[in-house]
């Protein structure tokens, strides 16, 4: 059953994005969904304990995230900008080494903050050790966004509520 | 018209963020802060010029153009997938490798030489 789905799943985004119905591309598609599903399919959902709605109701609040991420990659890609492009000698360039604590439990969840922290310019993840995230900031601004949790609480609504 | 016109729009602010960019890795002092600059001007720059062109695609409409739009944003969701990572990768190993990390400090005692 599982099997199953993850075959459909596969085999639906081949039709998607090959756009051609004749038999010959069809039957590719047919061989090269069962082929990966046959090889791969214990990796997509390494964690099945959690059922199809959870599952769903996570699929639906992700956009939701990723627009909010979205406005924060620009808020944070026009300060690099302007980091960059000012004159003189770069006063504003405070580079720092920070350890910021994470409530975060899953791995998923712990790599979702450090992707969205090094995708907000001006901070990146250098490493997670335990529930410790290495980043380093290059100003204060940047510094004082990573201490702010709001992120961290986003993520947690989204993948670890039963958790809480 | 309007089309294009958004499209335009969208193509030359990713482009203005390229610039950014590419200037920060001249100008920005260690290693670790240009990655700053190469790893994540990036990002938003792409994602610009990429909805730019799924834009232009959209605007003259049929099934196979909205595919082609479909895939463009699938584009830009696997390099906002791949590009943090990369660059975490590259400045991990940089870390290991015992770069040092440039501080305010340094630039004082440069400057007092």
């Amino acid at each position: 059953m599982y099997r199953l789905s993850i075959f459909l799943l596969l085999f639906g985004i081949w039709i998607i994005f090959s756009g051609l119905f004749d038999a010959f591309h069809t039957t590719l598609g047919l061989i090269s969904a069962a082929f990966v599903t046959l090889i791969s399919s214990e990796f997509f959902f390494a964690d099945r304990s959690a059922g199809v709605g959870a599952r769903i109701q996570q699929i639906i609040r992700l956009p939701i995230y990723l627009l909010w991420m979205l406005y924060q990659i620009l808020l944070s890609n026009i300060h690099i900008l302007k980091l960059a492009l000012s004159p003189g000698d770069l006063e504003e360039v405070e580079p720092s080494l920070i350890r910021v604590k994470t409530n975060l439990k899953t791995d998923f969840g712990k790599w979702m903050l450090a992707n969205s922290i090094t995708l907000t310019p001006g901070t990146i993840t250098i490493d997670i050790e335990g529930d410790e995230l290495l980043i380093h900031s290059i100003s204060k601004a940047t510094s004082a966004g990573v201490e702010d949790d709001s992120m961290e609480r986003k993520i947690a609504a989204i993948f670890e509520r039963e958790n809480s | 018209m309007i089309v294009d016109t958004i499209c335009i729009v969208l193509v030359s602010l990713g482009l203005l963020f390229f610039v950014g960019g590419a200037v920060g890795v001249i100008r920005f002092p260690d290693f670790y802060t240009r990655m700053h600059a190469a790893g994540k001007g990036d990002t938003m720059s792409v994602f610009l010029v990429l909805v730019g062109l799924a834009v232009y695609q959209l605007g003259d409409f049929s099934l196979g153009n909205a595919l082609v739009a479909g895939k463009i944003l699938f584009i830009t969701v696997f390099i906002m997938w791949a590009s943090p990572t990369s660059t975490h990768a590259l400045i991990r190993a940089g870390l290991e490798e015992g770069q040092k990390v440039w501080t305010r400090d340094d630039k004082k005692e440069e400057s007092e030489k």
